[in-house]
């Protein structure tokens, strides 16, 4: 446990280390006037802000719809609804994310609103179906047994399924949370603003170091929520 | 204690039903054992009786009380449910698991560390070492155990074990048998065993019911059961060397003499003393003892060739026996197993040497039981 902590602290502090001096080296290096704009700290902290709500909005989001949805769905009254649930969501995973964002923006027009929208919902999907298989996939005599020992239902979900069902969810929700940070750089198309901007701009005006700020502090992002959860995981599962 | 009235069972899409109007009595304090070939409905009569499933007609009463009028879920935590190892829960540690029922029933925590800690002494497992590992970290048996310990947790008189030793090898299956029935015999509990085995249900059932395609074929003692099976089915069922099935109804310690003198020796035995007691011994060897009693090693002629004067230098090691309270089949088995026509009989607590036990006196067992 201490070890674990420590490694964690650890890990953490690199990582913001590395994002800090990143954004000291390019705000204090500037190659000319148009990244020295570009990159003041004002605007990559609006940009890193905006990216952070959009995450932070759409994965509570997700995880408050896709846990409960994944719970419900694999009642045994809804099972065969959960079974036709996860094709469809296997079917909606495969939709690349820049054409769910166009085709939010069709029906919703431009705006943060949107890209929120889309990206819930895009990230409900490996939460819901990861959550209904970890739970469907505990084997009957388990279960079972449970019962037969005069557990109440909500029982045996509190201490039987979901605990044994952990793993799995966590792993959805990991992979929900790297989808989600890579999708919110794509905000930036229908004006949503996030790193994407920072990309898309520096892609425009082509300077490299403009592009790269966006790039890495987005990858460093999704590295360290990934690292989170994996730590929260090991917490979780002590099997 | 337990009766049941007329039971019937139809799960929807099958032909016929799965339990066909069964009526059966259980007495307090009775072990008794259903047993059938798969799809007898052995299962699902013992599921309706923890009401896993619900009977389509008739009744089920437990000291005179309709299980119908008692809340499921009190039913359950009152009635012990064995499953195949696989029931265990593996998140948990083998303490938590045990404590499963005194937890639901919100015993403080005190009591139920003390409940689990009895229990796993009951089952041989020594707390210190096996509270806290997780079920997948021990053997078959061992789950086996812990399986048996959970259900005994909240003190039930009623107890429902669906096939509990079956996932396990002969060997550990004849030792938790054994290891159960001792336990029985400190605790009355009236026991409901679902088996498709028929020496196992020799072996434990005070009753056995015969189950075939729902219905009850016969209701009777394992020796009535041997001597007069109600008809072609149970006959099938029990098999031709019904003198051999009667092994498992006696114990070792049924038929041993506590001949320990006449074949046995101490640590510090000189070889003339071996050599003679040699010469008297039926078996042509003699077991080696501790100062306590217990079995160390045997000796033979062959182990005279040894240099050495005493029998703690000369003896060999010895790996095959049986405890006291072992039946009779399992010692036949042990012999076969070894290739010896003899197995030494040990106290199933202290591991003192008490006796052998030959092939002519199983031998001598058959002839007896034929001849009555």
């Amino acid at each position: 446990m201490n070890n674990n902590f420590l490694k964690f602290i650890l890990i953490t502090f690199i990582l913001f280390l590395l994002g800090a001096l990143l954004v000291f080296y390019v705000v204090e290096n500037p190659t000319d006037s148009m990244v020295e704009r570009t990159l003041s700290p004002d605007n990559i902290w609006r940009t890193l802000r905006e990216h952070l709500i959009i995450v932070g909005v759409t994965m509570a989001g997700a995880l408050a719809v896709g846990i409960p949805g994944g719970i419900l769905l694999s009642r045994p009254r809804f099972y065969y609804l959960g079974k036709v649930f996860e094709n469809i969501v296997n079917i909606g995973q495969t939709v690349p994310s820049l054409a769910i964002l166009a085709i939010f923006y069709t029906i919703l027009g431009l705006g943060f609103n949107t890209a929120v929208f889309a990206i819930w919902l895009y990230s409900i999907l490996p939460i819901l179906r990861n959550t209904f298989a970890g739970i469907t996939s505990i084997s009957d005599e388990i279960i079972e047994s449970a019962k037969g020992m005069g557990m109440k239902n909500w029982r045996i979900l509190s201490r039987i399924e979901l605990p044994l069902a952990a793993p799995i969810i966590v792993a959805g929700i990991r992979t929900a949370v790297v989808i989600n940070v890579g999708t919110a750089t794509l905000a930036t198309f229908i004006g949503a603003g996030g790193l994407g901007d920072l990309i898309v701009t520096g892609l425009s005006i082509r300077r490299d170091m403009i592009i790269v700020t966006g790039a890495a502090l987005s990858a460093l992002l999704a590295i360290l929520l990934s690292f989170w959860i994996e730590q929260l995981k090991s917490y979780l599962v002590k099997w | 204690m337990i009766r049941l009235d007329n039971l019937t069972k139809h799960f929807p899409g099958l032909e016929r039903p799965a339990v066909d109007g069964l009526s059966l009595e259980i007495n307090k304090g009775e072990v008794c054992v259903l047993v059938g070939p798969s799809g007898c409905g052995k299962t699902t009569t013992m599921k309706m009786i923890n009401r896993l499933h619900e009977p389509d007609e008739g009744e089920i009463y437990i000291e005179g009380k309709n299980t119908r009028e008692i809340n499921e879920i009190d039913l359950r935590r009152r009635i012990g449910y064995v499953i195949q190892e696989i029931g265990l829960f593996p998140h948990m540690t083998i303490a938590e698991n045990i404590a499963t029922v005194p937890k639901e029933l919100n015993w403080p925590s005190e009591k139920i560390k003390k409940r689990v800690n009895e229990l796993l002494e009951l089952m041989g497992l020594k707390p210190a070492i096996y509270r806290d590992r997780r079920p997948p970290a021990l053997s078959g048996g061992q789950r086996q155990r812990v399986g048996v310990a959970r259900a005994l947790a909240a003190d039930p008189s009623v107890m429902l074990m669906d096939e509990p030793f079956a996932a396990v090898d002969p060997i550990t299956r004849a030792r938790l048998q054994n290891e159960f029935l001792r336990i029985l015999e400190q605790l009355e509990k009236t026991i409901i065993f679902v088996t498709h085995d028929i020496n196992e249900a020799i072996k434990m059932g005070d009753k056995i019911a015969v189950l075939r395609k729902g219905k009850l074929v016969q209701h009777s003692t394992p020796e009535e059961l041997l001597d007069a099976p109600a008809n072609e089915f149970v006959t099938q069922l029990v098999g031709r060397n019904r003198s051999i099935k009667r092994l498992h109804l006696i114990r070792v310690e049924d038929i041993i003499a506590e001949d320990f003198d006449k074949y046995s020796v101490k640590l510090d035995c000189s070889r003339e003393v071996i050599e003679e007691k040699l010469t008297k011994s039926e078996i042509g060897a003699l077991m080696v003892v501790d100062e306590q009693g217990c079995l160390v090693g045997r000796v033979d002629n062959r182990s005279l060739k040894k240099k050495g004067d005493s029998s703690e230098e000369l003896y060999d090691e010895i790996h095959d026996q049986v405890t006291a309270d072992s039946t009779l089949n399992d010692s036949l088995s042990v012999m076969l197993e070894s290739g010896e026509g003899y197995v030494p009989v040990v106290d199933e607590k202290r591991g003192n040497f008490r006796d052998i036990i030959t092939l002519q006196d199983l031998l001598q067992e058959v002839r007896n039981e034929d001849e009555q």
